[in-house]
């Protein structure tokens, strides 16, 4: 069975190798700040009481004062998981964060994925582009903010009438 | 002497017939040698995840049919899953049997069409995916008497299934997985000593297992290079504890090793229903109304859960903001992270190999593109 | 004017009964005919385009049966019913078919050269006809017994190349034009193994004219030259880029390759030519390696032909269905590596055994049978070890290699929540929807 690290004991040992990374910790979540985060993951993921070899999901949430990052690491040695939080773009302006790639390749497309639906920037991503929706795009779908239903989006698609040349 | 060659630049898709749906590769090719692949996604993209934003706890089962069509059963068992994690909610044990019962006839049938499909990528005219397709369909007809649909099954419910297997189905239920496992062994004549098969599945498209488990690939593919991660063993869920079974693992990390990983785990579902079939106990399906309501809320908070699915480790995570639709739900889709490799696996092969590549990731365009 | 081509009834029948007093007529049986005398170069004319009439006519409907028969089989191997509509037994289905694409849209890409475009069609339906000129197909029923028949049909069988390079170019297609470098691999690698396998049996009949090589097979060629027929059969499911050698249209990688711009009679005409190449390839096998029209007297020569044409077909429709493809370097390799090398052993062998026996009688062919069925059993189990795949060493993952491991170690029990904790433990997300 999967063991799952609390929060709190995951923070104190973050902190032992990243201090002043952690920002709160609550039941299985760990918040962490997210200047840190490349420490922190690449500590996570190379050390040898951690061993997160494993990012199983990357995903962002829109909290409207802020987004929230959200990653589920496992570890294989360890049959263990973790959940990693961060808090970006208070404000709702310039929300980004570090990308993981370097750290985990795995991270590639769903930072993608979040940067199209979300719009949380990945710095250092290698292929920084939208995944899903073409380039152009007006607005990012998943947030709270967005007007569904707008029917003129179609225009912008790539190779509608009325568009400037698509996103090629 | 040597040639110079210029590098020409195709697109590949999204009209296709082997790209298993709507996907496009912008493929450089270097006589038949592939130079770069640059994959285009999104033209399934539905906005399931926005769409669940406005939904019913129990309507968005709905929804997960529809992403990943061909396993939509055990797309239902991991959203299920996530739910009553996140509500708390205690499943019947009868419902949880026929859960697990029907997600692996769902993983039975999804590696089928795998398999078929491969072969199909390998050139062969249509007659092994049929065999394939045939045992489906068998599988879909048991679908269709558990819960009246075949492919978007909607079956299972928080707490369990909405309805209880007719009488008929326990007969069906033994006479298909006999007739599954004859198919098998008669798929695994023909292609597993086949040597056409052999000869242009082995070797290629080789991975690393320390690369597979960066890319966060799992399932299927990271068991072909030997990793045992399976979730229903480590991690099991529902009652995959009362369970034996073995996990198949194959060394060689290749395209052969996929397809055969595959056709032993479907073996291996095949055990595993017939323990479920000994365990399975009489009683309700699904808590009663009063414990489970229709329009379920949940408190506030997050959950995810992941199963694993035919594709590899398919998770949900949902949040809650005590409301009767949830916050937020993000879908672990397999399919799209275990192309992540993609590039890796096709650079420097042959053209012949592209599709032959591609279909052994195992992908459903529904569920890359969601 | 020559009378030698009287000497085929197919030509006879229809001269004769035209052309008036004809000495070499008369001295045949044949009355007068009914055109007036000094008009014998007409009777000639009139046959010549009969015979063309019927050739044709007949390739095409043989082509419109074969389609219709080959889908039923398909659908027989696949376990399912195959076309049941149209006509008894969906044998309509075809004739439907046929009338659907002559009236669809025909579509010409902007970008492709007309000219060349409209021309390929043409090219590569004329080959496909005419290698049915130089085949008997039955007693004295044949256009045309060239002496160098086994040579046209090579020349011609190449030229179907050429018209798949026109179509691809034409088209401006870059996948078409990889199927059509693809089609060029296949041709100039299966054409050397498929000639020289048929070297064998141009030694044992002792003529090129395809009339003297089924004259010569008082045994069948294929019980006489076993590795001959298997490099011939081979290398002409190559030649015609069937399955498991389809690599020109490669359904699955290059969607229709060459054909990807055709539409309506265009593509029409590169569906009929695939299928009067199945027909002529089998022909050609039939005429080559099964003795032709022979058989024993009650039934006619014809129905022999037929059947053995039939059976051929039904092999090469069989491999179609049941085989993967090859991909390219591997087909290449098979054609280099292994079939140039059975040839090689093929074409040694037989020429031994003709020093031996340089005029063979039925018993001395019996005794070539002999000694080239284990030739040719031993010659191919050695290419198949050469060529093969090897197994895997390690199917399954040895216990004492070190894997990658998973659940090796735990983490610190002090480190996992209590149970008291849910999972539920987020903050509340501040505003809501």
């Amino acid at each position: 069975m999967t063991t799952v690290w609390s929060g709190n004991a995951l923070a104190e040992a973050i902190e032992a190798f990243a201090p002043g990374s952690v920002e709160s910790s609550a039941g299985t979540d760990v918040w962490l700040k997210p200047e840190s985060i490349s420490t922190v993951c690449e500590g996570l993921k190379t050390r040898s009481e951690f061993k997160f070899d494993l990012l199983s999901s990357l995903t962002a949430v829109d909290y409207i004062d802020h987004f929230e990052v959200v990653y589920h690491l496992t570890s294989l040695p360890m049959n263990a998981s973790a959940v990693l939080k961060s808090r970006v773009g208070h404000g709702r302006t310039e929300a980004s964060i570090a990308s993981v790639v370097p750290i985990w390749r795995g991270a590639d497309y769903q930072e993608r994925e979040v940067w199209d639906l979300m719009g949380i920037r990945f710095d250092g991503h290698p292929n920084h582009k939208r995944i899903m929706l073409w380039e152009g795009y007006p607005g990012h779908p998943l947030r709270k903010d967005y007007v569904t239903y707008d029917q003129s989006i179609a225009s912008t698609a790539p190779g509608a009438a009325g568009s400037q040349e698509g996103a090629e | 002497m040597a040639i110079r060659t210029q590098p020409v630049t195709v697109n590949l898709g999204p009209q296709h017939p082997s790209t298993h749906g709507v996907f496009r590769m912008r493929v450089m090719f270097d006589g038949e040698e592939i130079v770069d692949v640059e994959p285009v996604f999104g033209y399934l993209h539905r906005g399931s995840e926005k769409l669940a934003e406005e939904r019913t706890y129990t309507q968005i089962v709905t929804l997960t049919d529809r992403m990943d069509y061909v396993s939509s059963m055990l797309n239902n068992q991991a959203y299920i899953l996530a739910v009553e994690k996140l509500a708390g909610i205690e499943p019947s044990p009868r419902g949880v049997w026929l859960r697990m019962i029907a997600s692996e006839l769902q993983r039975i049938a999804s590696h089928l069409v795998a398999t078929g499909f491969l072969l199909q990528d390998l050139g062969a005219l249509g007659t092994p995916l049929i065999y394939a397709m045939r045992e489906r369909e068998n599988i879909l007809d048991m679908f269709e008497m558990l819960c009246g649909a075949r492919i978007t099954n909607s079956y299972l419910r928080p707490g369990g299934v909405f309805m209880d297997a007719p009488s008929e189905f326990w007969p069906a239920l033994d006479r298909g997985l006999n007739d599954i496992v004859n198919t098998i062994d008669e798929l695994e004549t023909y292609l597993s000593g086949n040597e056409i098969v052999f000869s242009r599945t082995k070797g290629t498209a080789v991975l690393p297992k320390e690369l597979l488990i960066n890319a966060s690939i799992t399932g299927p593919m990271l068991r072909a290079s030997g990793v045992d991660w399976d979730l229903r063993h480590r991690a099991p869920y529902d009652y995959y504890d009362r369970i034996s079974f073995e996990r198949k693992l194959h060394t060689a990390s290749d395209n052969y090793a996929r397809y055969w990983v595959r056709v032993q785990e479907a073996r291996e579902s095949v055990k595993i229903i017939r323990q479920c079939i000994e365990q399975i106990e009489p009683g309700e399906v699904r808590p009663s109304f009063d414990d489970v309501p229709r329009l379920i809320r949940p408190p506030v908070g997050d959950a995810y859960a992941a199963i694993e699915g035919s594709k590899g480790e398919l998770g949900f995570y949902l949040v809650s903001d005590g409301g009767i639709a949830p916050y937020r739900m993000h879908v672990r889709a397999s399919s799209l992270i275990n192309l992540t490799l993609l590039r890796d696996m096709l650079i420097g092969g042959q053209f012949g190999d592209l599709f032959v590549t591609f279909g052994s990731v195992d992908l459903n365009m529904g569920e890359v593109d969601r | 004017m020559g009378q030698a081509f009287l000497d085929n009834s197919l030509w006879r029948n229809i001269y004769c009964v035209l052309a008036g007093d004809s000495s070499s007529c008369a001295s045949r049986g044949y009355s007068d005919g009914f055109l007036p005398g000094g008009l014998e170069w007409l009777a000639f004319l009139l046959a010549a385009l009969a015979i063309i009439g019927l050739v044709v006519n007949g390739i095409l409907g043989g082509v419109i049966v074969l389609i219709w028969g080959e889908r039923r089989l398909f659908g027989r191997f696949q376990s399912r019913t195959g076309p049941n509509r149209w006509g008894p037994f969906g044998t309509l289905t075809s004739v439907a078919d046929a009338v659907k694409t002559m009236f669809k849209e025909d579509v010409v890409p902007a970008d492709a050269d007309r000219i060349l475009f409209n021309l390929a069609p043409i090219l590569i339906a004329t080959p496909a006809l005419l290698v049915f000129s130089v085949i008997p197909f039955g007693v004295g029923t044949y256009v045309a017994d060239l002496n160098v028949g086994v040579l046209f049909i090579m020349a011609i069988t190449s030229l179907t190349t050429l018209a798949v390079l026109t179509a691809a170019w034409s088209s401006g297609n870059r996948i078409a034009i990889l199927s059509a470098l693809r089609s060029v691999a296949l041709l100039i690698s299966y054409e050397i193994p498929m000639a020289l396998a048929v070297v064998g049996v141009i030694m044992l009949a002792g003529s090129m004219s395809l009339g003297d090589i089924i004259a010569a097979q008082g045994v069948p060629f294929i019980l006489v030259q076993p590795l001959g027929f298997f490099v011939f059969f081979i290398a002409a499911m190559a030649e015609m880029a069937r399955a498991p050698f389809d690599l020109t249209e490669a359904e699955s990688e290059l969607a229709a390759g060459y054909l990807n711009d055709y539409a309506s009679m265009k593509f029409g005409l590169f569906f009929l030519a695939e299928f009067m190449a199945e027909i002529s390839t089998s022909a050609i096998i039939t005429t080559l390696f099964l003795s032709g029209w022979r058989g024993f007297d009650p039934i006619p020569s014809h129905f022999w032909f037929g059947a053995k044409l039939i059976a051929v077909l039904f092999v090469i429709i069989w491999f179609r269905m049941t085989l993967p493809r090859l991909r390219v370097d591997q087909v290449l390799k098979f054609a280099w590596k292994g079939l140039f090398e059975l040839t090689m052993i093929n074409i040694i062998v037989t020429a031994i055994l003709i020093a031996i026996w340089p005029q063979p009688t039925t018993s001395q062919l019996w005794a070539m049978a002999a000694i080239n069925w284990p030739v040719a059993i031993i010659s191919i189990y050695l290419v198949s070890k050469l060529l093969g795949t090897a197994p895997y060493d390690q199917p399954l993952p040895d216990p004492n290699v070190p894997s990658y491991p998973v659940g090796s170690e735990s983490i610190p029990a002090s480190s996992v929540l209590g149970a008291e904790s849910s999972s539920a433990q987020a903050p509340s997300p501040e505003g809501g929807d």
